[in-house]
């Protein structure tokens, strides 16, 4: 029997997950995918936003705001790395300028911090690879990057650690009313629970719809993106979007957390939920605008390309409320919802102690989660003390990233289980170079087999059916270990 | 300690480097290997072929590498295995990373660049889709299959005819797996004509040429791919579309010299070559530091990566003797069809050796020549059968011709031939 059951383990499911973590309280997290921050959270464009651009009274401006003012101290707490880079959104002509102007009062309103209107002169000192010929641009100071999914498994992983239980492949098919509360279904498995936060993101009107908890349209937009190397990551410092149009906020160039140099989304919308299928028009199409921000953009080092779904509803704003009694509906989290994420999550926790339940703080919850070892910001001193300590530090698996194998076994001993290439790529880094993989996925699965106990067979890439190898050959050790 | 030479990568060009200057007299050298076994990626090449030029026969990769091998291990050559070097200076420092050592700094008179390439990837290359299991470049299904015992599918698309694309679709074909087709993106094929012939031919693998991948399909696994024709300007034929059912994508869509350390190194790299810029001796920008191989640029045979990676030890040997002179350079220029020319320059002294030229080309060409040519004269002119981009050409460039092009461009070009 479950305080709470959250539905969902995207960015919003473990911020309340994390949030709730502080209480004497019994929570459980169902996620349908093998890992936390596999759907939305997973592939967006990993900014922390300012907050000027949401309509003034609206949930999005004041949580994207409150959210943005809470990173600096989640960072110190959860060691995600967070880079506050700030950002322009750029104008090319008179018109542009003036919806500046308008999106400067709204950031007025919202109470943003750190905004102004520069001109073209203040842009391209800081920024010489912007196209010469803007017009003039907003910045804001408060905007930053982050690693979406590192951010979102960093929450995960320190609820986890205090006490959170979370249960993946196990994708919820019924919720009915019963207990004290709900009985919520995953195929033959019931979890009974006093309250359930609905943090299901692209699913959440379909949970919503199961519980009888309103009928909501979630109309997925997708996004797809580029991914360039390291080697021209430097390119841009801080986050340059074009001045928004109607449905996104624009094609944007950006650093990465890791020190690539990330281009888009654009925006289109898809029936499917499952859709991540990126088409040659629209990579075209997100290549053609980048350009336009930084027309050196060289297309020969992209090294990946790759598409995320926003949860968008018809309506414009986030809904957060408790539609039936102890069920609390979190629907349509599209942008900002990264940003908004730990702010939601707060209030989270107010709504569920005005519904009643009892919130006694925790005396040995942990705030701070360990960062993972990463030997690319250490001096050779400190990496040479981690390797007398542990030799696999010194063993190189992932020759890109330099990945050391001790980096790896890090990862996979942590509260989330993890089962994927594509979760340890996610957490250690592995297989998201220049060689995609090539090189050591092999070594990483053996690592797998004898970390996780897992036959090579038995890995997947992702989810249940990704399975990496389909057989052994004529001659194979039939998956013996070497 | 400091090192004569340290030699970047065990694989044929390092193994070759290093024994070369050993049995020209030099005593302290390393060899730096980040896998666990020397040999590089001939280890996964169990087929034959290899060694013709260089032994007169027909070896597997692993053969040929023990030959390698065996004189390293009659010598008194250190190898340094499972170590990952981090970075070169321009001073010849050597950083490196191992188990046993942790992080280290060697130091060495002179340094061999001799870290090969890597394969392009599906984002390299850009194809839209989903991303599925399923999809992996040639040498990655390779390693799984010789080293792993491993099947990485049943039914096989393979993109691009490059070499190891075309040894896989026999391999995976001799292990059981379906290969329902080879399709490249140009007109003719990049691989050596005898892999076709033995490894799609001899199998009824159909190639189709002037055909690229428009889409990936599939959520978990692999489930097929579209394919269409292209045009003369690569793009693609609408109405040609056609899916094709596999669990498996192979990519052997072209190789990328893998030089990280030279660009952090500060040494000059060619653009087209994507290695670093080079003299006779493969002597790179940064003096004392020379490079050979794959890393240099994108061999077709070991045959010819062993004999370059003599000449860079040499050059090495003569580097730390202090013997070399200087001279005039000689620029080399590839143009109308020869796509590049290494080395980039030659450096012209009065005892200039007759010096072998490695290009490639920009088509097919039949019955053509390739003409040297200084002031728009040419000096020499090579017939040639056949020359394709898939096979690289080379011509021996005597020392009367280059000295006539000290302090000038050497331009070499394709004259005639039908297309």
């Amino acid at each position: 029997m479950y305080d709470v059951l959250i539905i969902g383990a995207g960015v919003v499911g473990c911020a309340v997950a994390r949030e709730l973590s502080r209480f004497d309280l019994s929570v459980g997290v169902l996620e349908k995918d093998s890992d936390v921050s596999n759907g939305t959270s997973k592939a967006n464009s990993g900014i922390v936003h300012g907050g000027y651009d949401g309509e003034p009274g609206t949930l999005k401006a004041r949580l994207g705001v409150d959210g943005n003012a809470m990173f600096k101290e989640l960072d110190k707490d959860l060691q995600f790395g967070f880079n506050k880079c700030g950002s322009y959104v750029l104008a090319f002509d008179e018109n542009d300028h003036e919806e500046l102007k308008k999106l400067y009062e709204k950031g007025m309103k919202n109470n943003t911090r750190n905004i102004s209107l520069v001109g073209r002169d203040f842009v391209l000192a800081n920024e010489p690879n912007v196209n010469p010929n803007i017009h003039s641009a907003l910045y804001c100071g408060s905007a930053g990057i982050i690693s979406p999914f590192e951010f979102t498994i960093a929450l995960a992983e320190n609820a986890g650690d205090n006490g959170v239980e979370f249960h993946l492949e196990t994708p919820v098919t019924a919720i009915k009313k019963g207990g004290s509360g709900y009985l919520v279904y995953s195929g033959n498995q019931v979890f009974q629970t006093r309250f359930v936060v609905n943090a299901a993101g692209l699913y959440s009107d379909v949970i919503a719809g199961m519980a009888g908890a309103g009928s909501f349209k979630i109309t997925p937009r997708k996004g797809e993106y580029l991914l360039f190397d390291k080697e021209v990551g430097g390119t841009v410092g801080s986050v340059l979007f074009q001045t928004p149009k109607k449905d996104s906020k624009g094609i944007l160039v950006t650093p990465t957390i890791h020190g690539n140099l990330m281009i888009g989304p654009n925006a289109q919308h898809v029936d499917d939920k499952e859709s991540l299928l990126t088409t040659r028009e629209g990579l075209q199409e997100v290549a053609t605008q980048a350009r336009r921000t930084v027309p050196k953009l060289d297309m020969s080092k992209v090294i990946t390309q790759y598409a995320g779904l926003r949860s968008s509803l018809e309506t414009y704003d986030f809904i957060m409320e408790e539609t039936l009694t102890g069920f609390i509906n979190l629907v349509g989290i599209d942008s900002p919802g990264l940003t908004s994420s730990p702010a939601m999550a707060k209030e989270v926790v107010g709504m569920l102690d005005d519904a009643g339940l009892a919130m006694k703080e925790k005396k040995n919850y942990i705030s701070y989660r360990a960062p993972y070892i990463r030997m690319d910001r250490m001096s050779n001193e400190e990496i040479n003390e981690l390797i007398v300590q542990d030799r696999r530090f010194g063993k190189i698996v992932c020759r890109c990233e330099s990945i050391s194998e001790g980096e790896i076994v890090d990862v996979l001993h942590r509260s989330i289980p993890v089962r994927s290439i594509d979760g340890i790529k996610r957490r250690a880094r592995v297989t998201s170079g220049r060689c995609q993989g090539g090189f050591c996925t092999p070594r990483v699965m053996e690592i797998m087999t004898r970390e996780l106990d897992l036959d090579m067979l038995e890995i997947t890439k992702n989810n249940k059916g990704s399975n990496i190898l389909t057989g052994i050959t004529k001659k194979g050790l039939g998956g013996m270990k070497k | 300690m400091i090192y004569d030479i340290i030699v970047v990568g065990g694989g044929p060009a390092g193994l070759a480097a290093a024994v070369t200057a050993y049995e020209a007299g030099v005593e302290k050298i390393l060899v730096v290997e980040r896998d666990y076994m020397l040999g590089g990626i001939l280890n996964q090449c169990i087929h034959n072929g290899f060694g013709l030029h260089k032994f007169k026969e027909e070896l597997t990769g692993p053969e040929y590498s023990q030959r390698y091998i065996r004189r390293l291990q009659e010598s008194s050559i250190e190898v340094a295995t499972e170590t990952m070097v981090l970075k070169v200076t321009a001073d010849k420092e050597v950083h490196t990373l191992s188990e046993k050592n942790g992080f280290q700094v060697l130091k060495a008179k002179s340094v061999i660049l001799a870290m090969g390439c890597r394969e392009r990837t599906r984002g390299a290359i850009n194809i839209a889709g989903d991303r599925p299991s399923g999809v992996f470049t040639a040498g990655t299904a390779q390693r799984f299959i010789n080293l792993e015992g491993f099947m990485p599918g049943r039914e096989v698309v393979i993109l691009g005819s490059g070499d190891i694309g075309l040894i896989m679709a026999r391999r995976m074909t001799l292990e059981g797996a379906k290969v329902k087709g080879v399709y490249e993106l140009m007109p003719y094929s990049n691989g050596l004509t005898r892999n076709i012939v033995q490894c799609l031919d001899d199998f009824d693998i159909p190639l189709h040429l002037s055909h690229t991948i428009l889409s990936i399909h599939g959520k978990s696994r692999l489930e097929g791919v579209t394919v269409a024709q292209v045009d003369e300007n690569r793009k693609p034929i609408d109405g040609t579309e056609e899916y094709v059912a596999c669990d498996t994508l192979l990519l052997s869509v072209g190789l990328i010299p893998e030089n990280e350390l030279s660009n952090q190194c500060g040494i000059h790299m060619d653009p087209t070559t994507k290695g670093p810029v080079v003299t006779q001796t493969r002597e790179t920008s940064v003096p004392g530091i020379f490079a050979c191989g794959n890393v240099l640029h994108v061999h077709d045979l070991v045959d010819y990566v062993s004999e370059e990676a003599e000449t860079a030890a040499m050059g090495a040997v003569e580097y730390i003797k202090n013997a070399s002179e200087k001279g005039d350079f000689a620029k080399t220029v590839g143009t109308a069809g020869i796509t590049y020319v290494v080395p980039q320059s030659v450096e012209i002294t009065k005892d200039t050796q007759r010096t072998k030229m490695y290009m490639r080309v920009d088509r097919v060409y039949a019955n053509a020549s390739i003409e040297a040519t200084v002031d728009g004269k040419v000096l020499l002119s090579k017939k040639f059968e056949r020359l394709m981009p898939g096979e690289m050409a080379s011509l021996q460039v005597p020392g009367n011709v280059l000295d006539q092009a000290a302090g000038k461009e050497l331009v070499f070009q394709v004259q005639g031939g039908e297309k």
